[in-house]
């Protein structure tokens, strides 16, 4: 059973991560989820191996699990699932606006990325006048 | 006295439900918010009096005992921090209020910035690990929701990878949580000091990285920063000075509390957290003197400024821990006020490129006079208490002899200079060219509504106290220290003496 979960868990991770490394949104918010998924599992088998629910009357308590992570895992769920939603939404609101949903780029970063540009082809400019001006007086 | 601990969550959780019941009366909701981050101030003080004056205060929610139930535990970092962050939401909220903008658009803004608060303080006040984790939900939830409240194409563009890489950073989390509980089967914190020991180095090790790569992806430290300046700006003005000045404090405040509590020396990574001190130093201030925005450059400015947190803490010393949690408590007065000053550029100039706006110093004086007092402050310039800060740094560095960080320190803080120097020469000094900004200068319509000028004078005015009250602060933060690297004492507040 724990290799199962252990098996389960490496294969969530994997996909998960290279379904982030993809350029599309929708790509990544999935790849979000199997994430979460598989460190929810992970978080679960913490405990160790299975055993009888744990309410007082129900099993000698030696044959219980343990309750802890079960209970960790749950609330983690929880978040997962409500920042699951939000990050659809915001998904759904970025197709809106721009009819696609491959991540763009920032903005302001182009922007100065192009001003060093700028900066170097002036640059370059200067230099080559400098040169010219050069080569004019050794005429 | 131990009753007021778990006030600074329960109450700003209580207000944010009363607010969404209150959605269609914005007076009624700005009453409520600010009477409770008000009450959050008060309570604040008296536990930062109570508990230097009688030690670390302790509560276990609905009375199971540590390390079963819900720990929570204020001691004097704790303490220093609530006292801090709850005078910045309040100011920042009344900044807020007179902006008109966000807060008056939407209802959900009260009841978020509430959660916001109540997330912050649950941080810090936690003392345990899964409600650490609980705690960084709660919070970054409501700021991921502060930060696309306007839904403008930019907000959603930046937002995205902003909830993106937190999501990452608490899959992190969860798994260092699962891994933590698997080795020791405990995740309250003064429990885990006394069993992550027993594990052998390579494991302890492990934890220990996996915690700081964690924590460093929100703090924004080097090499994880890179989303911090893509996705702050964007925010509406009031809400990205509360994010500067709050949310990465939480992330090192997390690095300062799990390092020094949880780990043996041997696990602490000292050396490691030097050089990331180093790189972020130097990267965010090279990245703050490329921009043309000035929200931008002022956050890419953060970033370089955690770099000297870290290096506080680096050094595992008491002179360095205590600089570390000075720095920490002027960073986020000062860098609050430098944000909100930003917002008011903004607002009377109608936009903040430096490209655009100039001439401030005299169509704005007071806007002028704002600035430059905390700008004098992070750059270090005596008597500020940015200079006792990075003065308090330096000499711990000396006193290790890591030569290479002080230097490294010292040059980043003449760049911080440089930076500060550009802002003013660009936007206060000079004419503006551009003929909107210049039509808007003019006119009397894009005057500061007081309740703004207000809020920012005020956090101003704390920036100066600090350095005014820089001398019992510094020794408050030496006991801080002593009480950071003697753990031992934080564990048998929280587990009881037998143990």
């Amino acid at each position: 059973m724990s290799v199962l979960l252990a098996f389960g868990t490496a294969v969530l991770f994997a996909t998960g991560t290279w379904l982030l490394l993809q350029r599309r949104l929708s790509r990544i918010i999935i790849g979000i989820g199997l994430i979460g998924h598989g460190s929810n599992i992970l978080l679960l088998t913490s405990g160790g191996p299975g055993g009888a629910a744990p309410i007082i009357g129900s099993a000698p308590a030696a044959e219980f699990a343990d309750p802890l992570p079960q209970a960790l895992a749950l609330t983690s769920i929880v978040i997962t699932f409500g920042v699951m939603a939000f990050l659809l939404a915001l998904g759904y609101r970025s197709w809106r606006i721009t009819h696609d949903d491959v991540v763009e780029d920032d903005v302001e970063d182009r922007f100065i990325a192009r001003r060093r540009n700028e900066d170097q082809i002036v640059a370059e400019g200067e230099d080559a006048a400098r040169e010219q001006a050069a080569e004019e007086d050794r005429l | 006295m131990n009753a007021l601990i778990p006030l600074p969550v329960i109450l700003p959780i209580l207000g944010a439900a009363v607010c969404v019941m209150a959605a269609r009366f914005r007076m009624v909701q700005r009453t409520i918010s600010i009477s409770v981050l008000t009450v959050n101030v008060v309570v604040g003080v008296m536990l930062f009096a109570r508990v230097d004056a009688e030690g670390i205060g302790v509560t276990q929610a609905g009375g199971w005992r540590a390390p079963l139930g819900i720990t929570l535990v204020v001691d004097r970092l704790a303490a220093v921090m609530l006292v801090v962050s709850s005078l910045m939401l309040l100011t920042v909220l009344i900044y807020a209020i007179g902006q008109r903008e966000e807060e008056s658009r939407f209802a959900a803004f009260n009841p978020v910035y509430l959660v916001l608060a109540a997330g912050v303080s649950a941080s810090f006040i936690t003392g345990d690990l899964f409600n650490l984790f609980v705690a960084f939900e709660m919070m970054l939830v409501a700021s991921y929701v502060l930060l696309t409240l306007g839904g403008r194409p930019g907000q959603v563009r930046s937002g995205m990878s902003y909830v993106v890489i937190s999501l990452i950073a608490s899959t992190f989390f969860i798994t260092a949580l699962a891994l933590i509980y698997a080795a020791t089967g405990t995740v309250n914190m003064a429990e885990l000091s006394e069993r992550i020991p027993e594990l052998s180095p390579g494991v302890r090790t492990g934890f220990s990285l996996l915690l700081i790569l964690v924590f460093g992806i929100k703090a924004g430290v080097f090499p994880l920063f890179f989303w911090l300046p893509d996705s702050y700006p964007t925010a509406p003005g009031a809400i990205t000075a509360v994010f500067a000045g709050l949310l990465t404090k939480v992330g090192v405040y997390a690095i300062i509390r799990t390092q020094t509590l949880m780990f043996p020396p041997d696990a602490q990574q000292g050396s490691l957290l030097l050089v990331i001190a180093g790189f972020t130093m130097v990267v965010g201030v090279l990245g703050a003197l490329a921009q043309d925005d000035l929200r931008r450059m002022l956050s890419f400015h953060i970033v370089s400024h955690i770099g000297y947190m870290i290096f506080g803490l680096a050094l595992f010393t008491l002179a360095g821990i205590a600089g570390a949690v000075f720095y920490v408590v002027h960073h986020i007065v000062v860098k609050t006020a430098l944000f909100l000053v930003a917002g008011l550029v903004e607002h009377r100039a109608g936009s903040d490129r430096l490209s655009r706006v100039g001439g401030l110093v005299r169509s704005a004086p007071m806007i002028a006079v704002l600035f430059a007092l905390p700008a004098l402050s992070i750059a270090g310039i005596p008597p500020f208490s940015g200079f006792v800060g990075k003065f308090a740094l330096v000499g711990a560095g000396i006193e290790s002899t890591e030569w290479v960080i002080v230097a490294v320190s010292l040059t980043v803080s003449l760049l911080t200079m440089y930076v500060m120097g550009r802002i003013w020469s660009d936007v206060f000094w000079g004419e503006a060219e551009d003929p909107e900004v210049v039509e808007r200068m003019e006119s009397d319509s894009s005057r500061v509504p007081w309740l703004m000028t207000a809020a920012t004078s005020a956090v101003v005015i704390m920036s100066l106290l600090l350095m005014v009250f820089a001398g019992p602060l510094y020794s408050y933060a030496e006991r801080t220290a002593d009480e950071l690297l003697h753990p031992q004492v934080y564990v048998e507040s929280v587990l009881g003496s037998e143990s």
